[in-house]
């Protein structure tokens, strides 16, 4: 099977955050300028990927019970404050003081974090010191050997 | 009406954003190398830590008990950006007066839906950032101030006071506060005003204005019209918290020229050494921050702040200098079109080391100059017999950066390598 992939432009890793418009033309009636077509920003991905600034925050995974939602050791998490967590997304959560990330599901009515590896119990938010921190938006793992995150 | 919005502990919130093992434990945070403590928890309160007490000098068994941290300015200066761009979004009109305090002006919105809008601001901001803060609602800053301080106290505000000018409430609470809790009435005043026969804030109020004016200021006759809910004060004419100074100016046009930036803040910095020299006081960071103009939606906004940890406290101009123009130079960006920049100095304590007293002294012309000469022999002999043969008013030797950074915690949101760790 192979698998087909399109280039959508280059990326400027050395760019701050931007908000440049997509197009500068101004906007009248009649038909747009072609030039238009051409005034392009580079893309960004933090703004890409972040849609909440002030309220997002880098955090760095450590463990290994989550692999199984693709969460590795070492992986950098991107994590959104504004966000209010639903069944099913992983989360960060302090429990007991100390933060963790976890799928947060409910069961019948009663509130669990699931780790992504079957090796890991589920633990019942019941009767824990326990408060939500933010929602992982997205995880960012590196492939190529030399390279970071 | 204004609101002042005021972060609870704002240093040690910080903290406890990342480290949730420190919520409900007693944690102070010092200064630089000196171990003063100059923020604390509502616990450390509690067990009797006065602010600035040297934290050698608390008891043993009470210090036992409490978690004393490092100042980290890196993680404060960016929690405090996040949570002016909170603000921001609930009104254009944002005015920062501390690293943890802002005015913030209604105009035009309805009075009636401001206490609703604040306690959502309110939580917002600790959704958003983890930081609590308290908001005091009134028609001037003054008063705004006083709210603030009642919706701290108070717990039926729920963290939002409003205080109508013309309330009994008001009434009621002006005759219990002594002058000496407004802001802007310093002891000395408050001793001058007792012979005048006046106690309290709301016989401070019901004064003739213009009497106040012969016998001390225009500022203490700004604050009766302010204590009667009028909003007659300018932040530049009032003192600053005692442990932060602020200097900042908008730009007569808007500029994108990177000297006109370099010029205003070399300005504001010497502007703030001066102010720092008078009141005897050391710094141990400088906060610089850059503004573009939010009503201009056609150019690109960039508002950003830095916060320069000085090597050690001073109140030199020239170092500050040199590193409110360091954190300019990081923040400063091409293109881009200036409103407004400025800086604060942060945590500011007394120079009682001899060794510093050297710079410290609030000093005549003369004195500067012969400052300077010494400063200029000074270099001299660094320069011919090798660096550092001469050193001034260091009070280790070598290793004085590391040490107070010994009870810091990670940069956890301006350095990749010092992320928040969370266990999966």
């Amino acid at each position: 099977m192979s698998m087909h992939l399109s280039i959508l432009g280059r990326v400027d890793t050395t760019a701050p955050p931007l908000k440049l418009p997509l197009a500068a033309g101004e906007v009248r009636t009649g038909f747009p300028s072609p030039a238009d077509d051409y005034l392009e920003a580079e893309l960004d991905l933090v703004t890409h990927l972040i849609q909440h600034p002030s309220a997002t925050y880098f955090l760095r995974a450590k463990g290994t019970s989550m692999t199984g939602a693709g969460i590795y050791d070492g992986d950098l998490l991107i994590v959104d404050r504004s966000l209010k967590p639903k069944p099913g997304h992983i989360i960060i959560m302090s429990v007991d003081g100390e933060l963790t990330c976890k799928r947060y599901d409910v069961i019948g009515n009663r509130h669990y974090l699931f780790a992504a590896n079957p090796e890991f119990r589920p633990i019942p938010l019941e009767g824990r010191e326990c408060q939500v921190w933010g929602v992982v938006t997205h995880n960012i793992h590196s492939l190529a050997p030399g390279f970071t995150v | 009406m204004i609101a002042l919005v005021d972060c609870n502990n704002f240093y040690v919130s910080c903290e406890r954003v990342f480290n949730p093992k420190l919520e409900g434990r007693p944690v102070g945070v010092m200064s630089n190398n000196d171990g003063c403590v100059v923020a604390r928890s509502a616990e450390i309160k509690q067990l009797g830590v006065p602010m600035g007490m040297p934290a050698h000098q608390i008891d043993p068994h009470i210090r036992r008990q409490c978690i004393l941290l490092s100042s980290n300015y890196a993680l404060y200066g960016d929690m405090s950006r996040r949570v002016t761009d909170v603000l921001s979004q609930h009104t254009p009109h944002v005015d920062v007066y501390s690293i943890d305090e802002s005015f913030l002006g209604f105009e035009g919105f309805e009075p009636d839906t401001l206490e609703e809008r604040c306690q959502e601001m309110r939580h917002q901001v600790r959704r958003d950032t983890g930081i609590p803060v308290s908001v005091g609602l009134s028609t001037s800053k003054t008063l705004a101030k006083i709210a603030n301080h009642r919706a701290k106290k108070e717990s039926h505000f729920n963290g939002v006071a409003i205080m109508h000018p013309c309330s009994d409430d008001t009434k009621a609470f002006l005759q219990q506060l002594p002058v000496t809790e407004i802001w802007g009435v310093a002891g000395r005043s408050a001793a001058r005003l007792r012979t005048l026969g006046i106690e309290t804030a709301w016989q401070l109020r019901e004064a003739a204005p213009k009497h106040l004016r012969k016998h001390f200021s225009v500022v203490m006759e700004r604050i009766v019209y302010e204590l009667r809910g009028e909003d007659c004060i300018s932040l530049d004419d009032m003192a600053q918290p005692k442990k932060q100074i602020m200097v900042s100016r908008s730009f007569g046009r808007l500029t994108n020229n990177k000297a006109d930036l370099h010029e205003a803040i070399r300005v504001h910095a010497s502007r703030a050494g001066e102010k720092l020299r008078k009141q005897k006081g050391l710094a141990q960071a400088i906060m610089v921050f850059v503004r573009t103009n939010k009503f201009r939606q056609d150019l690109p906004s960039h508002n950003k702040s830095l916060v320069v940890p000085l090597p050690h406290p001073t109140d030199d101009s020239r170092e500050l200098v040199r590193a409110a123009i360091a954190g300019l130079d990081r923040i400063f960006k091409e293109g881009i079109w200036f409103q407004k920049c400025g800086l604060m100095l942060l945590d500011l304590c007394d120079h009682d080391n001899e060794q510093l007293g050297l710079l410290a002294e609030p000093v005549s012309d003369e004195q500067r100059e012969r400052n300077e000469r010494l400063m200029a022999t000074l270099d001299k002999l660094n320069r011919e017999h090798g660096k550092n043969t001469v050193r001034l008013g260091m009070p280790r030797k070598i290793n004085a950066w590391e040490l107070r950074c010994e009870h810091r915690t990670p940069r956890y949101t301006t350095r990749w390598d010092e992320l928040a760790i969370v266990e999966t």
